[in-house]
């Protein structure tokens, strides 16, 4: 199983290098989406999968990132500074957010930080002076780091995957420490856990924020990614997918948020000839999913596993009982 | 003077409608613990089987109860079975996923399967206007404040006056106990999503005359009836049924005196208010659970 694990993470990372040089452009386009969303749903992922709160969220974040992003770099703010400004400020925000939200617990925590959503989305239209209001901000140049360029779709990927493995390091190392632990133990007991001494409350707090400036900080990397923002692209809709994709990969699994971001890049573009159904037959899957696998794919896989594991195990067995006969 | 009189009825008109979707909400969440994020989609959805009907040629009256029994069997009765009892055994996360998924899945087959452009839908009563004290208030407003009114009465009565409803109460505040008085709480859980089914339906051949029939339209509605319920009180159905008549006035008045761009964040402003200072709600009791 985890020699299997291995050929399986080898052989990914092999394909996020390779893919790029096989693929036209628009393909490039995708999975450079692909790595800006990942990195949203990792950020969703320890919310929701590791401290266990419904966040609708996340997508508000991504647009705060983004739209931080995009002014900043416009006033000649070099792009690194506005990165880290993003993922500050989407910190300090979710936090601020996360004091009262976190009051009350699961669904309504969906309603309020729906709100939220809600709210980002006004603001960003009706502040004209500041965001250009429904026309959003065109032409966001793509960063230059010294003498490399990530004007290139090519380069501007290698970008993108070259953030979302530094930062896909950092949530490892993080969940492996102590205080990771006890964001797990935060969604398995919590009664426990507060009964451990662990601050339940700051610590979703934590979980909460930081999952918040994953958002901000992917939202940074979409300005440039895209070139145009508006605020339509940051309404609930994505905060919707963001959460699908989570579950859909399998909340709590470190890995959940790749697959899950893959299947909402990629399954439209498959589904090409479906066109407009598209959304329909993906909600059904989804509804199918909770129905009979809640843990998502990663969930399914291991189940499928551990069912073939018992199969091996037996198999012997059986053959032995036969021989004895 | 005569303006407020005319934006007190209106709002009270729509406080109304979210009034009565705001019940049906609470009265899922006390029965089974469903929060439905599709309620807002369930509301869209009936004026578009009223508006198939009449396509057939049937008049608005016939129309309107097919969509009702229509809404009944398809938002209460599969969406109980099909959708709910599946889910129930895992918690309410996945069942929060499934609706909000639910709720993409019919915003999108009536934009696909009947129209993305609005839909003018009939008024129940000819639009004219009468003048009370100098203001002009339309037949449509009070018309829709009394299909409110009678709906809730009957609903009072059925929960408060019949051994039924006193059944359904029973199983909202303890299910152990009630079923060991012999009550069936299965059935009573499946009476509430009937409940809610017929309120939302009303709710929609009410509104959609006013906001038109769109696929869209759920987004705020489901919002406005999740915010009503907090603020009244999330266990009580007197506290949705003020929670939608004060957002209904606050809407219109907000809309008319302060700022129309930012509308739709009042109510928002206030749930977290709410939310801030007083948690349970105006009306609710904590970790209490009553019908």
């Amino acid at each position: 199983m985890n020699r299997l694990a291995v050929a399986m993470f080898a052989m990914a990372a092999i394909f996020s290098v390779a893919a790029p040089f096989m693929l036209k452009p628009f393909g490039i386009y995708l999975i450079s989406m692909w790595a800006v969303l990942t990195v949203a749903a990792i950020g969703l992922n320890l919310t929701l999968g590791y401290a266990g709160q419904v966040s609708l969220a996340q997508g508000a974040f991504v647009g705060i990132g983004a739209y931080t992003a995009a002014l900043l770099t416009q006033a000649g703010c070099p792009f690194v500074l506005a990165f880290l400004a993003a993922g500050l400020l989407t910190f300090a925000i979710g936090w601020l957010l996360g004091y009262p939200a976190l009051r009350v617990q699961h669904h309504y925590l969906a309603f309020v930080t729906l709100a939220f959503t809600t709210l980002v989305f006004l603001l960003l239209r009706n502040e004209q002076w500041l965001t250009n209001g429904i026309y959003g901000i065109n032409g966001i140049a793509r960063p230059a780091f010294f003498a490399w360029s990530t004007a290139k779709p090519l380069n501007f990927y290698f970008f993108c995957l070259g953030t979302l493995v530094v930062l896909s390091l950092a949530t490892w190392w993080m969940l492996r420490s102590p205080w990771g632990r006890a964001f797990v133990a935060l969604r398995e007991n919590p009664t426990r856990a507060a009964s451990l001494g662990i601050d339940t409350r700051r610590y979703t707090l934590m979980a909460f924020a930081i999952g918040s400036s994953l958002g901000g900080l992917a939202g940074a990397l979409y300005a440039p990614l895209v070139q145009f923002i508006e605020p339509g692209s940051f309404a609930l809709n994505l905060s919707f997918n963001l959460l699908l994709m989570v579950i859909v990969g399998g909340s709590g699994y470190f890995f959940g948020p790749f697959v899950g971001a893959l299947v909402a890049v990629l399954l439209p573009e498959w589904m090409r000839v479906a066109e407009s159904y598209y959304l329909i037959v993906y909600a059904t899957l989804i509804m199918v999913m909770m129905a009979f696998c809640p843990s998502g794919l990663l969930g399914l896989m291991e189940r499928l596993l551990q069912a073939a594991a018992r199969r091996g195990q037996l198999t012997p067995a059986l053959h032995a009982k036969k021989a004895a006969q | 003077m005569a303006s407020l009189i005319q934006l007190l009825v209106s709002g009270l008109a729509t406080g109304a409608i979210y009034a009565l979707i705001a019940v049906g909400f609470t009265l899922l969440w006390q029965t089974s613990q469903t929060i439905n994020f599709a309620q807002g989609e369930f509301v869209m959805l009936p004026a578009f089987f009223v508006l198939a009907t009449m396509n057939l040629g049937a008049p608005l009256w016939f129309a309107a109860l097919v969509g009702i029994a229509v809404s009944v069997i398809v938002l209460g009765l599969l969406f109980k079975f099909i959708v709910v009892d599946p889910m129930l055994r895992y918690g309410v996360l996945p069942l929060v996923i499934s609706t909000i998924a639910l709720s993409i899945l019919l915003k999108e087959s009536v934009k696909d399967f009947y129209s993305s452009q609005a839909q003018p839908f009939p008024a129940l009563v000819p639009p004219t206007d009468i003048h009370i004290l100098g203001a002009v208030v339309s037949t449509q407003s009070l018309a829709v404040l009394g299909v409110a009114i009678i709906t809730v009465a009957m609903l009072h009565v059925l929960l408060n006056k019949t051994r039924l409803g006193r059944s359904m109460q029973a199983t909202a505040q303890n299910p152990a106990l009630a079923r060991i008085l012999g009550i069936s709480v299965q059935r009573m859980v499946l009476y509430t999503f009937l409940i809610n089914a017929a309120l939302v339906a009303i709710a929609s051949i009410l509104i959609s005359p006013i906001y038109l029939a769109k696929f869209t339209n759920g987004e705020t509605l489901g919002m406005t009836a999740f915010v009503a319920a907090i603020i009244g009180g999330f266990n009580q159905v007197r506290g949705a049924i003020l929670g939608g008549v004060l957002l209904g006035v606050l809407d219109n008045l907000s809309a008319a005196y302060l700022s129309s761009q930012y509308r739709a964040a009042f109510p928002l402003l206030i749930l977290i208010a709410v939310i801030l200072f007083r948690p349970q709600g105006l009306l609710g009791r904590i970790e209490e659970r009553t019908v």
